[in-house]
């Protein structure tokens, strides 16, 4: 549990930086370059499998654990003990569920869709000499595959449009609203789980604890999920 | 007498761990604001017996804070609502006239019930005996100044040898995970001197007793360390950890 | 019955030694045909058991509660003495001996107490070895504290829970011989009876607290470790479920008994706060090196106190009575435990007594904090003041602490030999349960000196020459002893089941305690020891027609384990009273108010009670016959104590 959200916290950093790019204001250009070559260059693909397969490993080992530490206790309190732990600490099954739930629709929405679906295409001229960029929408027959070429002084690249597919997305509320809904159950996921890890690793120093707490609460907590809602509330208010 | 309190008690009964347990309701009529908590089941239980009713079995003896026999779950709370108190040195001024309290068994697989409010801890006991020593035999030893011992590394093994095992970690633990408990005995041996030859192995044995006896495990949620009444802290966890990864990845 | 203490010839410091040397060993090969019962799991009990399993004995352990670990020594706070002189403050072995026989006003056996101090050096540092956390100085090394009753600094610590500290020593000891198979353990487990084969002792008769059922143990050797009996007074500072029934059961098949009126009162006990009061709690009594003791000085002014009209800092200076420094100007508020509690005892019957009940003085910290400052005394009491809060939601930094005396421990116990051996062969008492070593008053931080001496270096020795006297031939648990004495059990158990009267055990409990506090506590004469006897002989009638016994046996019953062990508290109750009756004369904790100096102090008759009063059962209803073992004193001068 501690490696694998631990490897996916490192990636939530990772994916929020890339995903500033969508704050550009370039048509997306940046952030379709930034989303081709995630999905093309090879030991990135090696990640991302790795990382998939965390996301399992750390559902189902959640899962096997929560149903051991069940049958620890065959009968319940009529009162439970509370006291003493934070909510989220009690809670991690929930909160875990509703950020599985998240990434099953979002990778459907975009991963699957970029992939495999319907994504938009788009082409930009950048002159290289005034440094001005056009874009326009292409049909399907006029792609065939992500290119990037100088014609004539001009830097011409034709690309899937998924700047265009994530705008759409999040300009519909209840997608913006889910969204939203789980960076709340990050955040509370996170406050909890990052410094747990270290516990439970054992790298719990008096020294190094309140670095730790510091990290866990102002970083995965604070800023990485304002971060990640403040995407879908920029494109439902722009 | 004026400032005693009229309770009304739910306590939970059942006559051995073969057989299903349920709530009783109790009236706990002029209790004294200076009787501690146990005091009160006394009194209780005085009443119950001139009626020719079973007594409420509890377990208690030294009732001074330190054999940690005592146990109880009052209102959802190891111990009950004081910080850092054994159920025995609770006192009734901690409750108001009227109030319901409700009394249950530390619950968790590995602690079945012995009766009504007793429970068989002896888990505890075995795993102690898997590892919890040093082994060193009766004689032989060197003069006691002879080990010097940082006086930090004395006061931190001494923090967490304070532990009375008596199982409000457990008890508090969604998870019913006794890892305060048995991280505080594998400490207090991984700091001091005497207890550095056998010091993985101890933490193996300890740790796989531990799960064999049925203990959840451990998700970190610190509740064990806001109920102890001796404040062991969850620090012990976070070495135990440790102790517990070398021993099986470091050393053979 | 001749009694024969088996004191080893020779000069004191080399008696032991000889001894050893003299003593039969069992072959290590046949150690393993040897069973060893050992009943209790403190101090004493569990340094044996553990002791006796690395030697290669089987071993089988019984305790009451829960698990071994929780045995009342736990509940010990001060310290234990060891001859370490480690402060190089003039301590020796012989010094540590001087003070343990003078702190027991010399009636204890030379000999033992000698041994006693000789072993102390190695009780340390077996305990360092297994990992108990000694108090420590920067310096790494061991720290040191001076306790009462000694001028140097020779008591080891650990915090406030020596006792915890060093009974989780044995226990971990004891566990590390469970785990190899050498221990057997038996918890929740009260053994109710000795079994004698012609005329030694050869197993015990064990209930099973949880399922009901009495069971029978055979075994070369059995050893009583179960502690003092306290709880003969109902509130002591005590754990509950201690009791005498062990030692008071190998007493009526034989063991006699010695000095039982001995009994420790401590000055510094948190007072009884009403009628429920199930059990006293102690509070050290370094408190009384900074605290000052008084009580109003007139009576009036007590009986505004405890109505609550005035507060006690509306007493003014003039008005107080400083009863121990006025009497005792040199020693003041650090006079020994014993004459502490008696003058405490002395102003509350005089009508001077504070708090709602009268019973009570106090122990004032203002001029401390005046001098030290808040944050110094905190720092000296602070886990004592919070213990004192909480018990009595009372503030002892704003109001001086209340404390009365209470019963702590006592010296008296099981008859034994030098070897820890009673009169019955093969039944050793070790620990409190014992009578031997602190004759009629303990000094602070002696017990668990005992108890571990007793456990760790006598026993090893002692019970192997026994045992390599009488063979490693199997004992046999179909011998008819065993069927007899397990169907008297059972038949006693059923008597105890059938008793369905209108007065609870605790009742009667209360009631003997009542008894034996006004008559047979702090302060005794011959009159009041006499009418309590007649008092102690009506309530056992009362009690076999009248208690309420709950349930059958074959479940939990707390209302039958209680039962016996009031049905045997009663017993000693007369027994003690016989005791303090026969012993015309002060000593240590028995004081009687005939025999005292002009001061008021004990007035000890050396000429005709230098003896331990050994008392022999000779069946029901019958005089227990009086046996002495005269204590012969050949390397200390007997002196008056005093304290002025």
């Amino acid at each position: 549990m501690c490696l694998t959200g631990l490897f996916l916290c490192s990636f939530l950093i990772i994916h929020l930086t890339g995903n500033f790019q969508l704050f550009k204001n370039d048509d997306g250009l940046a952030f379709n370059q930034y989303a081709h070559f995630m999905t093309h260059f090879t030991p990135i693909k090696v990640v991302s499998y790795l990382l998939y397969s965390s996301i399992l490993v750390h559902t189902i080992w959640a899962i096997i654990i929560t149903q051991k530490n069940k049958k620890s206790r065959p009968v319940a309190y009529a009162v439970q003990p509370k006291e003493g732990s934070i909510w989220s600490s009690r809670n991690m099954g929930i909160l875990g569920t509703i950020l599985f739930v998240f990434i099953v629709v979002h990778m459907s929405n975009f991963w699957y869709e970029y992939h495999w679906g319907n994504t938009p295409f788009i082409e930009y001229r950048t002159d290289l000499n005034t440094g001005t960029t056009v874009s326009k929408e292409i049909s399907s027959a006029e792609y065939t595959d992500y290119v990037s070429y100088v014609d004539n002084g001009v830097e011409i690249i034709k690309s899937k449009d998924l700047y265009k597919a994530v705008a759409f997305s999040f300009q519909q509320w209840w997608i913006v609203a889910l969204y939203v809904l789980a960076m709340v159950a990050l955040s509370f996921h996170l406050v909890h789980g990052f410094q747990s890890a270290f516990q439970t690793l054992g790298w719990n120093h008096s020294k190094y604890k309140p670095l730790i707490n510091f990290v866990g609460i102002w970083v995965f907590s604070v800023i990485i999920p304002i971060g990640f809602a403040a995407m879908p509330l920029y494109f439902l208010f722009k | 007498m004026s400032g005693n309190m009229n309770l009304t008690l739910k306590v939970w009964r059942q006559k051995s761990s073969s057989t299903p347990g349920k709530f009783v309701t109790y009236k706990a009529p002029d209790i004294s604001p200076d009787m501690s908590f146990l005091e009160m089941l006394d009194v209780v239980n005085e009443h119950l017996v001139k009626k020719s009713e079973e007594p409420i079995q509890f377990d208690h003896d030294c009732r001074e804070g330190i054999c940690g026999m005592c146990s109880l779950v009052i209102n959802g709370e190891p111990h009950g609502p004081k910080r850092a108190t054994t159920t025995c040195q609770l006192h009734m001024r901690s409750f108001k006239d009227n109030d319901t309290i409700v009394i249950e068994p530390f619950r968790a697989g590995s602690f079945p019930v012995v009766r009504d409010l007793a429970v068989d801890r002896s888990a505890f006991d075995r795993i102690q005996q898997a590892g919890g020593y040093v082994s060193v035999g009766t004689g032989g030893v060197p003069d006691a100044n002879e080990i010097a011992i940082p006086k930090v590394i004395a006061d931190e093994a001494f923090n967490s040898a304070t532990c009375i095992g008596c199982g409000a970690c457990v008890a508090a633990c969604k998870n019913a995970s006794a890892m305060l408990f048995v991280s505080a005995k594998i400490s207090q041996y991984a700091l001091l001197p005497q207890g550095q030859p056998e010091r993985y192995r101890r933490a193996e044995a300890m740790v796989n007793q531990m799960d064999t006896e049925g203990f959840g495990s451990c998700t970190n949620t610190y509740a064990c360390e806001a109920q102890c009444p001796k404040e062991i802290k969850v620090t012990n966890i976070a070495r135990m950890n440790r102790e517990f990864f070398t021993a099986e990845f470091v050393k053979s | 019955m001749k009694l024969d203490a088996k004191i080893p010839a020779g000069p004191l410091a080399e008696k032991w030694n000889t001894h050893k040397f003299n003593l039969k060993l069992v072959n290590p090969a046949n150690k393993r045909k040897y069973d060893v019962i050992v009943v209790g799991t403190g101090l004493a009990g569990a340094s044996a058991a553990a002791s006796l399993a690395e030697l290669g004995y089987n071993v089988k352990a019984f305790c009451f509660q829960d698990s071994p670990r929780r045995a009342h020594s736990i509940a010990a706070q001060g310290g234990i003495n060891a001859a370490k002189n480690y402060r190089n403050d003039g301590d020796s072995v012989y010094r540590l001996f001087y003070d343990t026989i003078k702190g027991g006003d010399y009636r204890a056996r030379e000999a033992n107490v000698y041994r006693l101090a000789e072993v102390s050096v190695n009780i340390i540092d077996q305990c360092v070895a297994q990992g108990v956390p000694f108090a420590r100085e920067y310096g790494g090394l061991l720290d040191n504290r001076s306790f009462g009753g000694a001028q140097v600094s020779r008591t080891f610590y650990a915090r406030g829970q020596t006792g915890q500290q060093l009974l989780l020593g044995a226990y971990s000891a004891l566990n590390r011989q469970i785990n190899l198979g050498t221990v057997k353990m038996y918890t929740r487990s009260e053994m109710l009876d000795v079994v004698v084969v012609d005329g030694k002792a050869q197993g015990i008769v064990t209930r099973d607290l949880v399922s009901g059922k009495v069971e029978s143990h055979a075994g070369h050797a059995v050893l009583l470790c179960t502690g003092g009996y306290g709880n003969v007074f109902y509130l002591s500072t005590n754990a509950m479920g201690s009791n005498v029934t062990a030692a008071w059961r190998a007493h009526k098949r034989g063991a006699l008994m010695a000095n039982p009126c001995y009994t420790q009162i401590h000055p510094t006990c948190i007072p009884v706060s009403g009628d429920h009061q199930s059990k006293l709690t102690l509070m050290s009594e370094s408190l009384r090196n900074d605290g000052r003791v008084w009580v109003p000085a007139s009576k009036e002014t007590a009986e505004k106190l405890r109505k609550g009209e005035i507060k006690a800092k509306d007493i003014k200076e003039v008005d107080r009575d400083y009863f121990l420094e006025r009497k005792y100007p040199s020693f003041g508020n650090l006079v020994p435990r014993d004459v502490a509690s008696r003058n405490a005892k002395e102003v509350c019957d005089d009508g001077r007594g504070v708090g709602k009940t009268g019973l009570a003085v106090y122990l004032d910290f203002a001029d401390s904090i005046k001098r030290l400052g808040q944050p110094a005394v905190a720092a000296k009491y602070g886990n004592l003041f919070d213990m004192y809060s909480q018990i009595t939601d009372e503030n002892p930094y704003e109001s001086p602490m209340r404390i009365y005396p209470a019963v702590h421990y006592t010296m008296g116990g099981l008859w034994v030999d030098y070897n820890l051996m009673t009169s019955v062969p093969g039944l050793y008492c070790l620990g409190e349960a014992n009578f031997s070593d602190h004759g009629a008053n303990r000094l602070g931080a002696s017990a668990l000196m005992q108890g571990l001496a007793d456990g760790y270096f006598v026993i090893p020795y002692t019970v192997g020459d026994y045992l390599a006297n009488i063979g490693p031939a199997p004992i046999d648990a179909n011998h008819p002893a065993f069927t007899k004495t397990k169907a008297e059990v059972e038949e006693r158990i059923q008597t105890f089941l059938s008793l369905r009267g209108n007065k609870t055990v605790d009742e009667y409990h209360r009631d003997l305690g009542k008894i034996m506090w006004e008559y047979c506590g702090m302060s005794r004469d011959a009159v009041g020891l006499a009418k309590a006897k007649q008092m102690i002989q009506d309530l056992k009638k009362d009690f076999w027609k009248n208690a309420i016994v709950l349930g059958d046996n074959s479940e939990v019953n707390q209302s039958l384990e209680k039962a016996g062990r009031v049905a045997d508290f009663i017993e000693l109750g007369e027994l003690m009273i016989d005791d303090a009756l026969n012993r015309d004369e002060s000593c240590g904790g028995h004081f009687r108010a005939e025999y005292q100096t002009p001061e008021g102090e004990a007035l000890r008759n050396d000429d005709d009670f230098a003896y331990v009063a050994a008392w022999q059962y000779k069946g029901e209803n019958v005089p227990e016959e009086l046996h002495k073992e005269e204590l012969v004193f050949e390397n200390v001068k007997l002196t008056q104590r005093s304290y002025k």
